[in-house]
């Protein structure tokens, strides 16, 4: 393989696309006769701008998911050199990011939503140039989390995303209690990185470099803190992000203020950093604790699961519902990860894409719905399928993929995660059976009150969707979402082969405590 | 290898309708005709090839066609395949699905014609009709899971068709949910196989499964709770009690759907799913007695539900969760080849019965029997067809209806007299209702039907006229299977075909016992006297006799539907979850969960309103501070020294 840097242009792509951006004259400025030659105003400009960028990075990511070598393990692709080095303080850090089966999924899954985000933010009228490229920077941070392979990279790019994510959802947010949620999702992220940055420095400190790949091999006995405590700390912060009960009521908040694209890309990928976080630190760094947590994380998905299902069907605002939705389906990732076997590991990867793209498209066409309705009330709303036939289409088929159903890619992701999980934790498992039924519930409930029923003149005036930009992202999530539930194996196979040394790492693991305690009995 | 069918020509009849409902869903939206030509002429094919690999399966003694299994993915241990099985019980099932579904399909070019969603509705029949062959043709549990869920779906979006009325948008959600209760215990059963067997062929569960099982290297206990996982999902979709509360709702969706979806094919999906897993229903006792019970229990509360309906088409819903039950409790006494006899007539004479109401209505706006009456004379074939089909489901000889119930009585009488007593029962309330439901539809006077709803299309009650011949065409052929379809049962054919299926063998026999026979026949005879009594001669009046005090308790409990929707519905679900559970649940998280998090925000404010005092950069409050802190230390050296 070249040396060339593919990763990291992929990575920054954005963010220079987000300086480009920023370079966007306004109209009455001298130095816009350099940009005369650039058609419409500065809004298009903008769109057109990010849209190139975004779909660049989307290319990118497509030639080295397809380009990607099944056969070999480990990073490829990778981009490494010291930045600091251990001669000079003791430890290492290391500028390095690389792509694996578990990443190169995720990688692809953040270029796509991403190029939807920016799609359905085609109408976006206040400060536009602005908001796309907070919209880029968000993808840089992201896209930095997936493929970091020296926990202060990861931590870097984990704080990163609070700054545009704070900005979209203060200033491009709807309601009144924008600032609020906005505020709430910065202060409870950090304080989940608090904790994860004292658990990285202890590992960084104990292994003498914060490199993932030295700190696997190292002997990390000796750590200032039991590892458990370690295991913990970094545990709160993806807790907070993925969201398990009961850390997750910063999300209806934010996910209800935010603007369309934001909901979709926090849905869709932002949420997933908390598991792949799971899976590529805490499994991977710290197999011997990871083997005890599991009857641990398989209670507490079952409760998320179980829990998050219950509080959704309360709900009477549309988009607070899917919010809500998302804890009951996230708990699921939560549950394959419990299972420890390569079965269920891969359920949990599956679950990371899968859901990313239900509940994108999710948020997608409640949006289209409410920038017509202007109300997210479901009591507001009632036989929507008669103005807007697509629209309804789409959310049915949203609804009906997020509930599970088979032959879309929500059902391949939750029967191999029931499956893994089993083995090792049957009464969770038996309890989360019952999100099965209750997503039914909720999901039902809320196409037969806004999509069916009879007409209601106060919405006959409503245009369906017909634009290039709301019907293209919405077909390419149709097509992903039916691709997936079919034809499972293009991602499965990355990820049972990214996941299997893991599986062993947590298996080897689990037999040495298991000698132990047999002879010392 | 030579085959007796060609692997790929059993995938054609599964990717037929599968092409065409995406044909129509991708180009076909606004072209209803095409999209019902399209729809007819792919299941039509469907149903050539399925006769053809019939004849072919016929010919291997009903034995299964061995077909390889294709790996669609892997995740670790858990290797998921596709894979079709061809033996005499699917090929039997492939071709009642699509010759039904052919018919209907017919009949639906004139019943649904002028309706403005024409094309999607040939797109779901479509739908369905594909995941309903590719349910019979799955190989292995998980794949037949995944039909099994998606018949259920295609259920959904064909009963709530009308999505207009907010009757058929909660019908529709009401069945997806209910069926789905049920649908726990499939997957549950999925997972407990797949964990404890290490498999999920069904070949493999059904022979190699079992004889471990039998050896006591897996539990029995696990055998059982496996058994009781797929009755629960049979219980669910075939509309058993206590989860039969969904099919008589359903019955809002377009009649042609009742006809295929809710009576002849997928709620028979159960029936058909117990049946393909005999043997594990056979090495289980208990499961056995439990699908035997609640078979018997359903089969003759339901029956006494349909004898108070007024809706033609409730009465017609009732009686096939009667029916359905009858092959349920046939399975659980052992009666496997009867059972699924019995699926297949009452397939053909039950989509008959339910055209045939929908003719009705077609020509009068309404399915309630009170506004109908004296159509036999304005709609001969129609009375005649539909007469035919009530014959057979009421099981006289020498219908369809009467060898397949005959054949379950019989065994009945062999195996259990209890449930023998109970099927008489129910065999006697069919006869009474479906004579009921002659009279009140086409004997009498014409009560003037009813005007159609403001917006809606639908014919001029005033002059109720016979069907197009487009719709009476169907009702014709399938009249005639009504009538001579069980005689695939003389020297014991059928129950070769079926019988061959199962690993062991077992003896293809024709069934005959004239004591059945003459007490079935009897007991029939005066059920319909009685109801010719009351129905027609009016004599005793059944308005009086509803009225006596004897009867008005029980008429009225059978009117309520043993109030099980008002204990489901009102209080389990809206009282009970919706009302308490959740509505706890959901004022713990805003005030406990998130109210810790605001707690905590405020908190560390409010210490830092306080906090900010201390640095008002004074000099003097910085010394008395000073001085304070000093005392304070000082007094706690000399007290605690």
């Amino acid at each position: 393989m070249s040396d060339f840097p593919i990763l990291s242009i992929l990575i920054f792509l954005p963010i220079a696309g987000a300086l480009l951006l920023a370079l966007i004259p306004g109209q009455r400025v001298p130095t816009d006769r350099l940009f005369a030659w650039v058609p419409g105003d500065q809004q298009a400009r903008a769109k057109w701008l990010a849209l190139v960028v975004s779909a660049a990075t989307l290319v990118i990511s497509l030639v080295l998911f397809i380009d990607f070598d099944h056969g070999r393990p480990g990073f490829q692709y990778t981009d490494t050199f010291t930045w600091i080095d251990a001669d000079d303080v003791g430890f290492t850090v290391r500028y390095a990011f690389g792509l694996d089966g578990l990443s190169a999924p995720l990688v692809l899954l953040t270029t796509f939503l991403t190029t939807v985000a920016v799609l359905i933010s085609w109408r976006i009228d206040l400060r536009p140039k602005e908001y796309f490229a907070w919209l880029l920077v968000l993808e840089t941070s992201v896209l930095g989390v997936f493929t970091a392979l020296d926990l202060l990279v990861f931590f870097l790019f984990w704080e990163l995303e609070l700054i545009p994510m704070f900005l979209l959802i203060s200033t491009w947010g709807h309601g009144d209690r924008r600032h609020y949620s906005a505020i709430k999702f910065v202060l409870y992220t950090v304080f989940g990185s608090a904790f994860m940055l004292v658990g990285f420095l202890i590992l960084g400190a104990e292994a003498g470099s914060f490199d993932m790949r030295d700190i696997r091999g190292a002997d990390l006995a000796g750590a200032v803190l039991p590892l458990q405590a370690v295991f913990a700390f970094i545990l709160i912060a993806f807790a907070v992000k993925l969201p398990v009960v009961p850390l997750h009521t910063w999300l209806p908040d934010a996910h209800t203020d935010a603007p369309t694209a934001v909901s979709v890309l926090l849905a869709g990928v932002l949420l997933k950093m908390g598991g792949y976080g799971v899976l590529r630190l805490l499994f991977t760094l710290m197999p011997d604790v990871g083997a005890d947590a599991d009857l641990a994380l398989a209670i507490i998905a079952a409760v998320s699961i179980v829990y998050g299902a219950i509080i959704t069907i309360r709900q009477t605002d549309l988009k607070r519902l899917v919010a809500y939705s998302s804890v009951s389906h996230m708990g699921f990732v939560l549950l394959g990860v419990s299972a420890l076997g390569v079965t269920g590991l891969s359920g949990a990867a599956m679950q990371l894409v899968t859901h990313g793209l239900i509940t994108g498209l999710l948020f997608v066409v409640v949006g289209l719905v409410y920038d017509r309705t202007h109300t997210r009330e479901i009591a507001d709303m009632r036989g929507m399928a008669h103005y807007m036939p697509l629209l309804a289409a789409a959310t049915v088929f949203a609804g009906f993929a997020s509930l599970g159903l088979p032959a879309l890619a929500g059902f391949v992701a939750e029967i191999t995660i029931f499956l893994g999980a089993f083995a090792q934790h049957e009464a969770p498992t038996a309890v989360a059976l019952l999100g099965v039924l209750l997503a039914a519930g909720y999901m039902l409930y809320a196409l037969q009150r806004t999509m069916f029923g009879p007409r209601d003149e106060r919405w006959s005036h409503l245009p369906d969707i017909g634009a290039w930009w709301e019907t293209a992202p919405i077909a390419a999530l149709v097509a992903a979402i039916v691709l997936l539930g079919v034809y499972p194996s293009i991602v499965m196979d990355l990820f049972e082969a990214a996941v299997a040394p893991i599986a062993d790492g947590l298996a080897l693991a689990a037999d040495s405590a298991e000698a132990a305690v047999s002879g010392g009995a | 290898m030579n085959q007796p069918v060609a692997e790929g020509l059993v995938w054609l009849i599964f990717f037929l309708p599968v092409a065409s409902f995406f044909l129509i869903t991708l180009f076909l939206r606004g072209r209803p005709r095409e999209a019902g030509l399209l729809t007819v002429g792919a299941i039509g094919v469907a149903l050539v090839v399925s006769v053809y690999a019939l004849v072919q399966v016929i010919g291997e003694g009903g034995h299964a066609v061995g077909f390889s299994t294709h790996e669609l993915f892997s995740a670790g241990d858990l290797i998921v395949n596709v894979g079709a099985r061809l033996d005499g019980l699917t090929a039997v099932m492939l071709v009642v699905v699509s010759g039904v579904s052919l018919l209907v399909q017919v009949y639906s070019l004139g019943y649904m014609h002028g309706d403005g969603g024409f094309a999607r509705y040939y797109a779901f029949m479509s739908f369905f009709t594909a995941a309903m062959l590719g349910l019979i043709l799955a190989d292995n549990l998980l794949m037949l899971f995944v039909f099994w869920e998606l018949v259920g779906a295609a259920s959904y979006f064909l009963i709530g068709f009308w999505f207009h009325r907010p009757a058929a948008a909660a019908a529709a959600k009401k069945a997806f949910i209910v069926t789905r209760l049920g649908d726990l215990g499939l997957l549950a059963a999925l997972i407990l196989i797949w964990d404890r067997a290490g498999t999920l062929d069904i070949a493999a569960i059904n022979t190699e499964v079992v004889e471990l099982v039998g050896l006591g290297v897996l539990g029995q206990t696990m055998l059982t709770l496996f058994a009781l996982g797929l009755a629960a999902g049979a219980i669910g979709k075939s509309a058993q009690f206590p989860l039969h509360i969904w099919l008589p709702d359903a019955m809002e969706g377009p009649t042609p759907v009742s006809a295929l979806v809710h009576s002849a094919t997928m709620v028979a999906a159960g029936v058909y799913l117990l049946a393909r897993f005999f043997p594990v229903l056979d090495a289980s006792q208990f499961a056995s007695d439990f699908i035997t019970w609640i078979g018997v229990i359903t089969a003759v509360g339901a029956a006494l539900l349909a004898v108070a309906q007024t809706d033609i088409k409730r009465v017609l819903a009732y009686s096939t969760i009667s029916q359905l039950a009858y092959m349920m409790f046939a399975l659980g006494i052992g009666a496997y080849a009867a059972a699924v006899f019995h699926l297949m007539t009452h397939a053909f004479f039950k989509s008959l019965l339910f055209l045939g109401a929908g003719s009705a209505s077609h020509a009068t706006n309404t399915f309630d029997m009170t506004r109908m009456g004296g159509l036999r004379r304005v709609m001969p074939i129609t009375y005649i067809t539909f007469v035919i089909g009530a014959l057979s489901l009421a099981g006289v000889i020498p219908l369809a209806g009467f060898w397949s119930k005959d054949e379950i009585l019989i065994d009945a009488w062999k195996y259990n007299r209890a449930v023998f007593v109970f099927g008489l029962l129910a065999a006697g309330l069919t006869a009474f209702y479906m004579v009921r439901a002659i009279a009140l539809t086409f004997h009498g006077e014409y009560k003037g039907g009813e005007e159609p709803a403001p917006g809606e299309h639908g014919a001029d009650p005033a002059h109720p006229h016979e069907a197009p011949r487009v719709m009476t065409i169907p009702l014709c052929l399938l009249a005639v299977l009504a009538v001579a379809a069980g005689w695939v049962t003389f020297g014991g054919e059928f129950q070769s075909w079926v019988l061959g299926a199962l690993p062991e063998a077992h003896e293809a026999k024709f069934l005959w016992n004239t004591g059945v026979f003459i007490g079935s026949t009897l007991l029939a005879a005066v059920a319909a006297a009685a109801a010719i009594a009351l129905y027609i001669r009016r004599d005793p009046d059944p308005a009086r006799l509803r009225a006596h005090p004897a009867v008005a308790p029980l008429h009225r409990l059978l009117e309520r539907k043993y109030y099980a929707d008002v204990l489901a519905e009102d209080l389990l679900v809206r009282r009970v979850f919706y009302g308490g559970l959740a509505k706890a649940a959901h004022t713990f998280d805003a005030l406990v969960v998130d109210g810790v998090v605001n707690g905590a925000a405020r908190g560390t404010f409010v210490a830092g309103w306080f906090a900010k005092f201390a640095q008002n950069g004074q000099a003097q409050t910085a010394a008395a501070a000073l001085l304070a802190g000093g005392v304070i230390i000082f007094g706690a050296v000399v007290i605690f020294q």
